[in-house]
């Protein structure tokens, strides 16, 4: 665990606090376990079918969003770099509030370009305000 | 030192000669021995697991048979399209698949999908169409339940509805080598990088034969 968590601190940008590693460590087993399948091992999607997750720009516009994708999935069609995607994505009502967190976490740093923490505050305040 | 690499590569290179030789791949399934007479004398054959005759609607609504088949090699696999599990990953990989033998006749894709109420043809279309899918060498298919159900016993992969698994519906991810003679030459589990690229090297194998 520790030796991961310093292979990602030395690999990665210098500028992610240990904090957001640790969440990000964390992120990526459970992403493994409920994302991987359609979004792949590098978060690049497949064809047309599931989008990719490495959309900066996406992330930066939706950041509250992204907590109420995750949880209760997506109905309506959606623009990924400018390409529309039309697939429902399935809810994850297993998924607690800290894990949305982690997982967020790990997808952003890893996959977009982001360097800051999703805080377990940040997801527990953004499910308040889903609209679904 | 410069005599012992050299004995050591040849050592190597008889050995890999030889693998390659020996390269077939079984025939999967239950054999039974028959006796039948040729030519006056009575002789023991091997009847091989062979898959039956079938006929299912494919994402044009049209419906195709095992002799659309006839004078390939094939890979089959079961699958639907909203499944949230291993399909995805299957899928990926058998994409990997289509697109190295892309346009080269000689080898069919089939994907049967297990949900027979909500994979209807267009259905199908739309996620063939999605997944990059643009010419007819992969099939996607639809049937009764029984009739996809028990192909999927044929093929040696286990088919289950049930309420109790994500998306509905339980069933193992192989990818099924089927070969001229429709005997399966090889299953390989989708989800697994390793059993996904021994397919493709297999496939090559199979081909070969057929040349």
């Amino acid at each position: 665990m520790l030796v991961i968590l310093l292979l990602y601190l030395s690999s990665c940008q210098s500028n992610i606090s240990i904090q957001t590693a640790q969440y990000a460590v964390n992120g990526k087993k459970l992403y493994v376990s409920h994302c991987q399948n359609c979004h792949g091992t590098k978060g690049e999607g497949l064809a047309q079918l599931y989008p990719p997750l490495t959309d900066h720009e996406f992330f930066e516009q939706n950041r509250a969003k992204l907590s109420c994708i995750v949880r209760y999935g997506m109905k309506e069609s959606i623009l990924v770099h400018g390409k529309t995607y039309k697939n429902q994505m399935p809810a994850n009502p297993k998924l607690t509030e800290l894990d949305i967190a982690y997982i967020l976490t790990y997808i952003t740093t890893n996959f977009g370009k982001g360097d800051s923490i999703y805080h377990h505050e940040e997801v527990k305040q953004a499910l308040k305000r889903c609209d679904i | 030192m410069h005599k012992l690499f050299f004995i050591g590569m040849m050592v190597c290179i008889a050995f890999t000669a030889c693998q390659s030789n020996s390269n077939t791949l079984p025939i999967i399934g239950q054999r039974d021995a028959v006796q039948k007479e040729v030519d006056g004398k009575t002789v023991t054959d091997t009847i091989y697991h062979s898959i039956p005759a079938f006929s299912l609607l494919n994402q044009d609504s049209v419906l195709i048979s095992d002799k659309n088949f006839d004078q390939k090699i094939y890979v089959a696999n079961f699958f639907f399209t909203h499944c949230p599990s291993i399909c995805p990953t299957m899928q990926r990989n058998l994409l990997k698949a289509y697109e190295k033998y892309k346009n080269d006749e000689r080898i069919s894709f089939l994907s049967h999908s297990i949900d027979f109420k909500y994979d209807q043809p267009h259905v199908l279309k739309e996620y063939a169409t999605n997944l990059g899918v643009d010419n007819e060498q992969w099939q996607f298919v639809t049937g009764s339940k029984a009739d996809i159900y028990s192909l999927a016993d044929q093929y040696f992969v286990y088919t289950k509805e049930d309420s109790t698994v994500p998306g509905g519906y339980d069933h193992s991810g192989y990818l099924v080598l089927v070969d001229h003679n429709k005997h399966v030459r090889g299953a390989y589990e989708g989800t697994n990088d390793e059993q996904v690229s021994q397919l493709l090297k297999d496939i090559d194998i199979l081909l070969k034969v057929y040349e």
